[in-house]
């Protein structure tokens, strides 16, 4: 359901009016003209060697395109940057936003500088992903416009993480912690908070 | 020692916990990449022709017979190459087998993969890994870097390509994996035709699950009198099994299929939190599965068809303990909240229905209705299964049947 109803961020929005500077300050960098870098354009051209070399391998590239801009940009997909990669591919916006939009790892708004990722789903749950949710909440605070007031968490709930074994589990940007706790979650983001 | 148990010289995954050197040096100690030439000498039909009475099924959730699926396979031409696709999209909860093998033994995989292209006839594999798994991704990199650098794989003859996901479950369904491969929104396609036929870029294509492609590698070189010995006609071989939740040692475990549920609990993981008396239900092969009581997972043997028995199915293999401390009826409305999630909206009675069934459990849970309501929830479910392009819609609609059919009471006593 939640992925055939998803918005998409206009950078035009009135986003200005804001209460979060942080997120103020990602959508004021997100409303510029994209270019691809010389390094980043010889990464590009690694991507697209492992495709044949004809219009359908060109648009087995998009995935990797826009996981590409979106680490190499701010962690999320402003619709200019989905206008970059609408280009290198050769293939109008609405075909990369009709992608973008089907997959919750592209950020379609701006998240914080620690992407905190809670699998809820059944091992966890089991083993106690409730308590590590609340006690992250807890430990960041208030959430506003997708993330904290100081800029460095977004905490989102995920589906099962594919390590229930050593369940609950919390991703945090893209490396995975396991057997999380109550107290664990809160020294994480107490420590991710000391590094800024 | 159980009759169930794999010997260190008879697992296929010799590095599932990840113990040992997963490099190509370690794997090839182990005897890694040995008469790999030999198997490659031989003819791809004839192989998989002597691989029919194997027992393989595959290990994705289906079950269907490996070296069969391999028999649809077309001659290659040039217009029209065969491709081999690895399944790792590794998204049904309760599943983490897949990633093990990435990290720990992906030389196991290459190998795999390499006999499978020779097999299949395709000169390019692709390995399918959820955006998720990163470092799991980085070390199947290196794997295969390493084997290029060997020498057992060569540009142009034989070629393996990792695609990463970006978080969608329904991409784990093998036409939506080859649409998201393609570069679209992972919705699956309408078969026939199928991947066989008409796969990636219209080509012939066979996609495969990870542990499918390792294991079908090792049965080549070992051959059929040593794989046969483990499990039982129509269901042969070992298999890898992630028990996970209410249990004292949650760990992947290879052992022979047909190991009795009891058995796989109570001796290879460190048994039931709170001890046996203390389990309120099994979940036995991934969410989709439907529920065991108590009483079943007493007598449950783990394979293909024994837990039809029960009105279930081995599907992963994903177990998931559920104890007398957790609240099953939340449990099972959070997988049903993931089912919601995760419609890729296609087909009308799995959009619209999937949420309906979400809403009208959770209604129910919340001790608003009637008991009259439970039975028009059961047929609710009953007029999306089977309705719908693909499996996903009866693999949500199963985990709802089955806490119905054998959990009613927890149902009722809310209602009351
Ligand atoms: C909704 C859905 C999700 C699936 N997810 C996976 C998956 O994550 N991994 C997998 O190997 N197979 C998955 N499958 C099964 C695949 O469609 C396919 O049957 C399998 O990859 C074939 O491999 P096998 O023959 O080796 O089992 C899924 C099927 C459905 C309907
Ligand atoms: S059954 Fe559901 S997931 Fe499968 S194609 Fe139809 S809408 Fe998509
Ligand atoms: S259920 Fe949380 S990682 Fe699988």
């Amino acid at each position: 359901m939640d992925r055939i109803t998803v918005d998409i961020v206009d950078v035009a929005n009135e986003y200005k009016n804001s209460k979060n500077e942080h997120y103020k300050s990602k959508m004021e960098r997100a409303d510029q003209d994209f270019k691809w870098s010389k390094e980043q354009l010889a990464h590009i051209e690694t991507i697209k060697a492992k495709y044949p070399d004809n219009e359908k391998g060109k648009k087995s590239t998009l995935l990797p395109l826009l996981h590409y801009a979106q680490d190499e940009f701010d962690g999320w997909l402003p619709v200019k940057l989905m206008q970059l990669v609408a280009d290198t591919i050769e293939m109008p916006l609405i075909k990369v936003q009709e992608v973008a939009t089907f997959y919750t790892m592209f950020n379609l708004k701006p998240v914080g500088k620690y992407h905190l990722q809670v699998c809820t789903n059944c091992a966890c749950m089991v083993t106690g992903s409730g308590k590590v949710l609340t006690s992250l909440k807890e430990e960041v605070g208030e959430i506003e416009d997708g993330m904290s007031k100081d800029g460095l968490f977004t905490i989102t709930e995920v589906e099962c993480l594919g390590a229930c074994i050593q369940s609950p589990v919390v991703q945090v940007n893209k490396a995975y912690k396991f057997r999380q706790n109550a107290t664990s979650a809160k020294e994480l983001v107490q420590k991710l908070k000391a590094k800024g | 020692m159980s009759k169930f148990a794999v010997s260190f010289e008879d697992k296929v995954f010799k590095n599932l916990d990840g113990d040992l050197d997963w490099s190509i040096e370690g794997y090839k100690e182990r005897g890694g990449y040995d008469r790999l030439a030999e198997v490659l000498a031989k003819d791809p039909k004839e192989i998989i022709n002597s691989l029919k009475p194997c027992g393989m099924r595959g290990r994705g959730g289906a079950g269907f017979p490996t070296a069969i699926k391999w028999s649809f396979m077309p001659d290659p031409t040039d217009e029209k190459p065969n491709y081999l696709v690895c399944n790792a999209d590794e998204g049904e909860p309760g599943t983490c087998k897949d990633r093990d093998i990435l990290r720990n033994d992906p030389h196991t995989l290459v190998e795999g993969l390499i006999i499978g292209c020779h097999c299949l006839q395709a000169k390019t594999a692709y390995v399918y890994i959820r955006g998720e798994y990163h470092i799991e991704s980085v070390r199947m990199q290196e794997a295969i870097d390493q084997a290029y650098e060997a020498g057992y794989l060569k540009e142009g003859i034989c070629d393996i390509y990792i695609h990463m996901g970006a978080g969608a479950y329904i991409c784990g369904e093998e036409t939506a994996l080859l649409e998201s491969l393609e570069g679209k929104r992972g919705q699956p396609r309408l078969k026939p035709p199928f991947p066989a036929n008409f796969g990636l870029y219209g080509c012939p294509t066979t996609v495969n699950n990870v542990e499918t492609i390792a294991q079908m590698g090792v049965i080549a070189k070992k051959g059929l009198d040593w794989w046969t010995q483990f499990g039982s006609e129509n269901n042969h071989g070992t298999k890898v099994f992630s028990v996970s939740g209410a249990i004292n040692s949650p760990k992947n475990i290879e052992v022979a299929l047909g190991v009795p549920l009891k058995e796989l609990i109570e001796d290879f993981c460190g048994g039931v939190k709170g001890g046996w008396d203390n389990l309120q239900a099994v979940i036995p092969g991934g969410s989709s599965t439907k529920l065991l009581t108590p009483e079943e997972a007493e007598t449950a043997i783990m394979d293909f068809d024994s837990l039809k028995q029960f009105n279930s199915s081995l599907g992963t293999a994903g177990v998931v303990v559920i104890s007398k401390d957790e609240n099953l009826l939340d449990i099972m409305l959070r997988i049903s909240r993931f089912y919601k999630h995760e419609t890729c909206g296609q087909c009308t009675p799995c959009r619209e229905g999937i949420p309906w069934v979400y809403r009208d459990l959770e209604k129910l849970i919340n001790g608003k209705g009637s008991i009259e309501d439970i039975d028009k929830l059961v047929k609710l479910t009953h007029k999306i299964e089977g309705k719908t392009i693909c499996a996903f819609a009866d693999g949500a609609v199963w985990p709802v049947q089955g806490l119905i059919a054998k959990f009613k009471p927890l149902l009722e006593e809310k209602l009351k």
